[in-house]
């Protein structure tokens, strides 16, 4: 427990200064742990303090922030959560990507928050975390090595088996701009670039253990609050048998069926071959197990293999292990963008395809869209195998998990993938083929058939984002409540909603998916419980609100606009052609005033000097 | 046939290795959240998709008990669990070394052994697990060696005789 007296926080945090080698125990801001919480909110007003918005992201001066929130490490279910806040490469915004597994839980159990890194390495480090033991050790000799690598080197040269590793593959390395940062192996903090960031700072890795305690302020009411939420997530049908018996993969064939799964670049819909790269494909052929993050009573991770028939083309040889084909995925969004996006329905591709962004670290969302936009250029003749290298068409899996280690490796074509579909896009003259907003691909929900997502892409603070707004819960899976997809009216409010909540949950170190099964009245008690401030629901809104609003603030001092709060012309005019959205735009135009207002922000996107007051930011 | 004992059920098949056990149980000794303090622990094998649950069986030869020169390990008379007494332990570590499942631990903390003492019968890690992997049961203590026995029986044979060997 902090020297406050609050819970939940270690009210630690480790500042390392990689140009001159330090590193430095402070104490934690706690006047900002009540109005931001944690994670995403506190690491984003450390980013605002000392961090200019238009400085280049990838030069020293920017900073890598990896934030938990008070909840991470406790036994609040899905506690596991880590956030890594910076300017990101792909959008030029900030960005404040999430990941899970046990690497947040060590860092609290050694004894921090945070960790903010400044500055430049000159050669490659990593930093080495055993409780108050603290060191900057050299790298070189992982340079140029994989995560999954990496992380088994690292286990092995401190000595501690069972740390926690996060690293970057070469793909951060060579600063692919969607580089992600990945730990145990098959757990990423993926959008964005926030691996490019750590690449261009020398910074291979960070290996933690901690064997220390996170302490609350209410143990008895925290257990009891645990118990209850525990017993509600399983009596919720999507937290106790959608996620565990099918992964997020559960989603494939019900998007698909809504009309709403793009395909080819978003030329269509729908993907007739769905089925074959479906969560129920994978589980009745490849599925080996699901599994769970630290403190997780949902598990909807999967432990998978390539098919018998799929092992002479595709094999995956996990480094030290004898199985030789296990391995962790797909996602929906990946086998989404890996998939349905570019056209392939051969889910062995898509495992080793998705296996491969893994161990060389970057997004898969972002390189899946971004080949199915090099697929879509490469089809109308704007550019071919000379410039490619081998054909990029729709449907092709070897150029699939092909051109994964050339983007990495920035080999070839892969140097222009590696850009992300924006820039590809606008290399070849043809910008509208990119998919995305502010830089960043948009994931796998087709915006004009569902009206609300759109919205949310385009007022996202870190680029197109499944997670930042999932009105999908509510425009098709009827959680918390069924909207009509195809309507605009209320959207403005809905997305507002989401977007608030989202942000609150993001802040205390919990995980987005509990928000299936639980409402604010379970995670407000535990949270309260743990950090012995009391808060009601709308407090707990406000958070998110604050969060969102200084995101927004450091975004427009960072050169965006309003303009910059829109989505691609084939999104606004060309209809879908087929399926049941047939015949539908997104009409953002008619949502996006009213979001301004309905936010307290002006014509210009611009938060109001009264909204500031209201909460707090100076 | 052995006498049937009260222990933890562990099932391994059901794990999904999310350590809320070891969070629970630490709380219970603790008062916090540290895994490094539980009692149970969970080993896990992700390329192996497997889960590995571990915890005193409370085994009826209890070597623990046998090798403590204090006599500070007891059956509770209640639920059968073998437990460490506060105060008697010197904080030796003969049952550490004697424990031939690795489940009794010391700690430097307290200076004393720890072990599962099936909380009085009603074990915060079974109430913990979100799936059902631990219950507390009426069990052979010996009767899952049998069976491991077998099986690394079979394997040894297949090793040494070639695949298809019985």
């Amino acid at each position: 427990m902090s020297e406050s007296g609050l819970g939940g926080w270690t009210g630690k945090l480790l500042r390392v200064d990689l140009t001159r080698r330090s590193i430095a125990v402070e104490d934690l801001d706690l006047t900002w742990a009540r109005d931001y919480v944690g994670g995403r909110g506190v690491a984003a007003r450390y980013l605002f303090e000392e961090v200019d918005p238009r400085i280049e992201p990838l030069a020293p001066e920017n900073k890598l922030i990896f934030a938990t929130g008070p909840l991470t490490g406790t036994n609040a279910s899905c506690g596991a959560r880590y956030m890594v806040v910076t300017k990101g490469p792909l959008t030029g915004a900030i960005t404040t990507s999430n990941s899970g597994g046990r690497w947040g839980p060590e860092l609290k159990f050694a004894g921090y928050d945070m960790i903010l890194f400044e500055g430049r390495s000159e050669r490659p480090v990593y930093l080495w975390i055993f409780d108050d033991q603290l060191e900057l050790r050299p790298a070189e000799h992982l340079w140029g090595k994989g995560v999954f690598e990496t992380e088994d080197a690292l286990r092995s040269e401190t000595g501690v088996a069972d740390c926690a590793v996060a690293a970057i593959g070469p793909a951060g390395e060579n600063r692919v701009l969607y580089a992600a940062i990945v730990n145990e192996k098959f757990r990423a903090a993926g959008r964005s670039g926030v691996g490019a960031v750590m690449g261009s700072k020398n910074l291979k890795a960070i290996a933690v253990r901690g064997t220390g305690a996170v302490e609350v302020a209410r143990p008895e009411a925290m257990m009891r609050a645990q118990w209850e939420m525990k017993r509600d997530l399983q009596a919720a049908p999507l937290t106790a048998q959608g996620l565990p018996e099918y992964g997020t993969l559960a989603l494939m064939n019900v998007i698909n069926e809504h009309g709403a799964l793009p395909t080819n670049n978003f030329q269509q819909a729908q993907f007739e071959r769905a089925e074959k790269i479906s969560g129920e494909e994978l589980r009745a052929t490849r599925l080996a197990s699901n599994k769970a993050c630290f403190a997780c009573t949902i598990a909807c991770g999967r432990v998978s293999r390539i098919s018998d028939e799929g092992v002479g083309r595709y094999a995956i040889t996990m480094s030290t292990e004898n199985w030789k084909h296990a391995t962790e995925g797909p996602e929906f969004e990946n086998a989404w963008s890996l998939g349905a996006d570019c056209g392939i329905d051969d889910l062995d591709a898509i495992l080793k395809a998705n296996t491969l962004c893994n161990d060389l670290g970057m997004d898969p969302i972002s390189f899946g869209a971004t080949l199915a936009a090099a697929m879509e250029l490469y089809e109308k003749g704007v550019i071919d195998d000379s410039q490619t290298g081998m054909p990029l068409r729709f449907g092709s899996g070897e150029a699939l998990v092909a051109m994964a280690e050339k983007t990495a490796l920035r080999a070839g074509f892969g140097d222009d993938l590696a850009q992300g579909s924006k820039r590809l896009a606008e290399k070849f003259k043809r910008p509208e083929l990119f998919m995305g907003v502010k830089g960043q691909e948009f994931p796998a929900y087709d915006p004009r058939a569902i009206q609300g997502m759109g919205l949310g892409y385009a007022t996202s603070n870190r680029g197109a984002c499944h997670l930042r707004a999932y009105t999908v819960s509510a425009e098709i899976v009827g959680i918390p409540l069924q909207v009509d997809p195809r309507a605009t009216d209320g959207k403005a409010g809905l997305a507002i909603a989401f977007q608030n909540i989202s942000t609150a949950v993001d802040a205390t170190g919990l995980c987005l998916f509990l928000t299936f099964g639980t409402t604010l009245e379970h995670i407000r008690p535990i949270l309260t419980a743990a950090t012995g401030i009391d808060l009601d629901d709308a407090a707990l809104v406000r958070v998110g609100e604050r969060i969102w609003n200084l995101e927004r603030l450091w975004n427009l001092r960072a050169g965006f606009t309003a303009a910059d709060d829109t989505l691609p012309r084939r999104m606004l005019e060309e209809a879908i052609p087929s399926g049941p959205a047939a015949g539908q735009v997104n009409r953002l135009g008619e949502m996006l005033p009213e979001y301004y207002r309905e936010r307290g922000w002006n014509a210009a996107g611009e938060p109001s000097e009264r909204k500031l007051r209201e909460l707090g930011i100076a | 046939m052995a006498a049937l004992d009260r222990a933890l059920r562990l099932d391994p098949a059901k794990c999904t290795g999310c350590k809320q056990c070891e969070l629970a149980c630490s709380w219970v000794q603790t008062g916090a959240f540290q895994p490094s303090r539980s009692l149970i622990r969970v080993h896990v094998f992700d390329e192996q998709a497997s889960y590995a649950p571990y915890a005193c069986p409370q085994c009826s030869e209890a070597w623990c008990m046998q090798a403590c020169p204090v006599n500070a390990i007891d059956v509770d008379q209640q639920t059968g669990a073998k437990v460490v007494i506060d105060g008697v332990c010197v904080g030796c570590k003969l049952c550490v070394i004697a424990c031939p499942f690795g489940t009794i631990f010391y700690e430097k903390q307290t200076d004393r052994a720890a072990k599962c003492d099936l909380c009085a019968g009603d074990p915060a890690c079974a109430h913990a697990c979100p799936t059902g992997a631990i219950t507390i049961a009426e069990v052979d203590p010996g009767a899952w060696l049998v069976a491991f026995g077998k099986r690394v029986d079979s394997a040894y044979r297949k090793a040494v005789d070639g695949e298809g060997a019985r």
